[in-house]
């Protein structure tokens, strides 16, 4: 199931590492490619909270650090200080002795709501494979947010997750980054500020499912052909003002989306494997003007680390997927460690619904294979896969992704050392909200569809 | 215990050592998990001629004669059992034609035999001993019938040129996945289960076979029949792939319809629903144990807290890996046992002690395979260890080395030697294509200590 999953579901993620693409607001264009956007704006409401101190913990800062007896304080959303010592008049303070704080885990790969469970051949909402071109259809119009699998994200101290398309198409559409909170519509859960995403993918899947329909693509060449025909087609319509003959410009949903990635307000998530094919992309990125945020899975990035590098894209990668098929066969556990050795931006992702629950886990895995290596990383280091790394590929890292003053309080309160497997969340904080509380069974969400079903009762 | 020790013991001397593994080594001082009682920290493990001659207690020194392996500061287990597997099936899952899991258009069902495609130089092997594991079950998927075929045991050996165990047990899948595979509903996976037995049944009692074109009608072939004639009689286990707590209950029926019969559920993700009774009937379960969503209808219940309180029951729990997963591996057990003790220690969950779970990954699954000398450090038990770095069931703990049958194992893999060709500082000169990993490395038959 998730095998098959992985096979249709890859996206790539476009991240810059350094210097990301800041997020803009949209204004409507002559063209109306903005206009999306501008229609379907967020409207997420943060679970209130309380102002909040935590003392005399670990704390992972996300972005590489490390405080031993910490304290953070958080309030009206925001975090407000971290250090040694923090204010603690007015808030709620708690003993954080023996415990240990990180930012909220951020997974840029999720198909949560558009895979959601039941997996059943009703939800299947990921890929619109009616075509390998649909640089029209959004993710954030088939997310079901009553997927169950977004309490268990949340159990696992997810805090931020970027759900995608899948992989059959060569353009499947927009992505979308979320904060895990339950809420009724996708877009109560649409992180505000955050930009629209791309997913493409290269290799085996587009080629696969069109192909078999004896349909363009069907081999890697018809994969490129086609890509790049259609940014041409998208220069072709900007040039033109989306004008044909007489009267006003007409919308188009799927040029305003490529469009929004050669303005650099939408960011390129580019599933691909191979190390190849990525240099492939990105060619095909030079040739045509726009840049690629983050390749997702590229289970061959070891083999292009330096180069992914020096481009400034980050690598989001699972710890030891492999042997599923023919582009995931030169899989090594290290790919994490060699990309980040490299000085590039590894992330840990999942595309699963069962890895988002363990994503600390799945790093840890990876690092383990490093040091068993000899490769010297610290554990705070590798935290930065799974918070400030992804959130730079997602372009929200003025927002969150590591713990400092001013950004978003999505917090986890760890009840252990976070990398170990003894581990869990004992709480988590979105914007401030306490969204999930190990201790507390009315501070855990229930998904509608888990509601009166046989063990509902019981602990996931 | 001690009778179980003499049955071992007596069962070195009727079959003796593993030939070519005489040689007499000692691991000692490290933290010696037996499975047989307690942990012995500073420990001494004596191998003999490939089995455990026994185990000294802390701050013994090795006897005169043996080759000392200093264990200090580290683990020392049995090697990992993995339940359930398809290693040795598929060298790659899909787009590569290098996969025999599963044989849909197969004339037989029952009878197929895992034997016959099993590869011991599949690069998966390696991997997976790499992480620990030392043993495992191997199974078919069921094709167009909901039999799939007779699995076998495998031993991760380097150089093992044949299975353990062939014909080891036979596999079966009911609830939704049977149901669509027998002709649309799990009431036909159910017919077509019970005619199979049936017809085994019939042969057991010296009623003759008819083949196709001779009088009755025939809704499985003699081969299949015959294949299943073992299971009626008790002499190969049942595993029942079966998810939803109403299809366990009615699996459990089995054994009053054909006494003998040696059921084994796998996956059960509701089998917490009906603990109690799966442990009255005696039956085991090899379950993933991580899954705790609803993918299906089959498994609305499906919880993190299952193998907690089916071991609480009193049923004898395995860890294994039910489908070809490129999420969930045989070489992840140990994480996932870990999260069973993780499980136990929030409130609400149901987790098993550290002991609970490292038995399921080493000797449970060994019981229920029929291999009463694996899974543990006994006087006579087959010389199946591993020394690991720390705490086995821990993310940051790895097997330093690792022995079975008492020859000590490669742990290079395919992916290893790529990882050293790309290593981080390693590029200069000619292009990585004219590097050459391994190439200097220790014969594929691997050290002797």
């Amino acid at each position: 199931m998730k095998a098959a999953l992985a096979a249709v579901g890859a996206l790539a993620l476009l991240a810059a590492c350094s210097g990301p693409p800041r997020p803009r607001p949209a204004p409507p264009s002559a063209m109306g490619q903005g206009a999306g956007e501008a229609a379907w704006v967020s409207t997420y409401r943060p679970i209130p909270g309380v102002p909040t101190v935590i003392r005399g913990a670990t704390i992972f800062d996300g972005k590489g650090g490390r405080i031993e007896g910490g304290a953070i304080r958080f309030e009206k959303g925001r975090i407000t200080a971290v250090g040694p010592t923090v204010e603690e008049a007015d808030a709620v303070v708690i003993d954080g002795t023996g415990l240990w704080v990180t930012p909220g885990i951020i997974d840029i790969h999720s198909h949560l709501g558009n895979y959601p469970t039941p997996a059943v051949p009703a939800h299947e909402d990921g890929n619109e494979v009616t075509g390998p071109v649909r640089p029209e259809a959004w993710a954030l119009h088939a997310i079901w947010p009553q997927d169950p699998g977004l309490s268990r994200a949340l159990a696992g101290g997810v805090t931020v997750l970027h759900v995608l398309p899948g992989s059959a198409n060569l353009f499947g559409g927009r992505g979308a980054t979320l904060k895990n909170v339950w809420a009724r519509t996708a877009q109560d859960m649409l992180m505000p500020g955050a930009p629209f995403t791309l997913k493409m993918a290269c290799g085996e899947n587009p080629k696969r499912v069109y192909g078999a329909r004896n349909q363009m693509p069907g081999s890697r060449m018809g994969n490129l052909a086609l890509a790049r025909q259609t940014w041409a087609n998208a220069l072709h319509y900007r040039a033109t003002g989306g004008r044909q003959g007489q009267g006003p410009p007409r919308r188009d949903i799927a040029m305003e989306t490529l469009l929004g990635v050669l303005d650099g307000r939408i960011l390129i998530q580019n599933h691909c494997y191979r190390a190849d094919e990525m240099m492939h992309m990105i060619q095909m990125a030079r040739e045509f003007g726009y840049r690629i945020a983050a390749f997702h899975h590229a289970v061959e990035a070891y083999k292009i680390a330096d180069i992914l590098a020096k481009e400034g894209i980050c690598a989001a990668l699972w710890a030891d997927w492999w042997g599923f098929k023919m582009e995931s066969y030169d899989a090594i556990q290290e790919n994490l460690p060699f990309v980040h050795a490299a000085g590039g931006c590894a992330v840990t992702h999942s595309d699963d619904a069962h890895g988002i629950q363990r994503l600390n886990q799945e790093t840890a895995k990876a690092l383990a294979n490093a040091r068993r290596l000899g490769l010297a990383i610290r554990d705070e280091e590798a935290w930065t896969w799974i918070s400030l790394n992804p959130a730079r590929a997602l372009g929200i890292a003025e927002r969150t992704g590591s713990l400092e003053p001013g950004k978003d309080a999505d917090v986890v309160l760890w009840n252990g050392p976070p990398l170990s497997v003894y581990s869990r969340p004992l709480k988590v904080w979105i914007d401030g909200g306490l969204a999930f509380d190990a201790e507390d069974p009315a501070r855990r969400p229930l998904s509608d569809f888990e509601v009166g079903q046989p063990g509902s009762g019981e602990l996931k | 215990m001690r009778r179980q020790a003499i049955a071992l013991l007596a069962l070195v001397a009727l079959t003796g050592g593993p030939a070519g593994a005489q040689e007499r080594f000692a691991l000692v001082g490290g933290r010696v998990v037996t499975n047989v009682g307690q942990p012995v920290d500073g420990g001494t493990v004596l191998v003999v001629g490939g089995r455990i001659e026994r185990v000294l207690p802390p701050g013994s020194a090795a006897p005169p004669g043996y080759v000392v392996v200093d264990a200090t500061g580290r683990w020392v287990t049995p090697g990992i059992v993995a339940g359930l597997t398809q290693l040795g099936l598929s060298e790659v899952t899909g787009g590569a034609e290098a996969n025999d899991t599963r044989a849909p258009r197969a004339a037989v069902s029952a009878a197929l035999d895992a034997a016959a495609a099993f590869n011991p130089h599949e690069t998966s092997i390696p991997i997976t001993r790499r992480a620990g594991v030392t043993t495992a079950a191997v199974t078919l998927f069921s094709g167009d019938s909901v039999f799939a075929g007779r699995g076998l045991v495998a031993s991760l050996a380097d150089g093992a040129a044949t299975p353990l165990r062939a014909r080891a047990f036979q596999y079966v899948a009911l609830g939704q996945a049977g149901g669509r595979i027998a002709g649309g509903a799990r009431t036909a996976a159910w017919a077509e289960l019970l005619n199979g037995l049936e017809e085994a049944r019939r042969l057991t009692g010296g009623v003759a076979m008819p083949f196709r074109d001779q009088h009755r009608d025939l809704r499985i072939t003699r081969e299949d029949a015959e294949a299943l004639v073992p299971v009626v009689k008790g002499e190969q286990p049942l595993l029942v792939r079966v998810d939803r707590a109403s299809d366990i209950r009615q699996v459990l029926t089995l054994p009053r319809i054909y006494p003998g019969l040696r059921v084994v559920l796998v996956s059960a993700n509701e089998g917490w629903l009906v603990a109690r009774e799966i442990a009255e009937a005696r039956v085991p379960v090899i379950t993933l144990g991580m899954e705790n969503l609803p993918a299906s209808f089959d498994q609305v219940a499906a919880s993190l807290n299952n193998v907690g309180r089916l071991v609480a029951a009193g049923v004898t729990v395995a860890l294994g890996t039910p489908d070809l997963d490129a999420s969930f591996q045989p070489r992840l057990l140990p994480q996932y046992a870990g999260n069973l003790v993780a499980q136990g220690r929030i409130p609400g969950g149901v987790g098993l002690s550290w002991d609970q779970a490292f038995a399921t990954i080493t000797r449970a699954p060994a019981d229920i395979l029929g291999l009463p000398d694996r899974g543990r450090i006994a006087p006579g038990a087959v010389a199946d260890l591993v020394l690991w770095t720390g705490d086995p069931l821990e993310l940051s703990s790895w097997p330093e080395r690792l022995w079975i049958a008492g020859r000590e194992q490669p742990l290079e893999t395919r992916q290893s030697l790529l990882a050293q060709r790309y290593r981080p500082g390693s590029a200069d000169g000619l292009p990585q294509g004219y590097r050459r990993p391994g190439a200097t490395a220790p014969a594929a038959t691997g050290r002797s200590p």
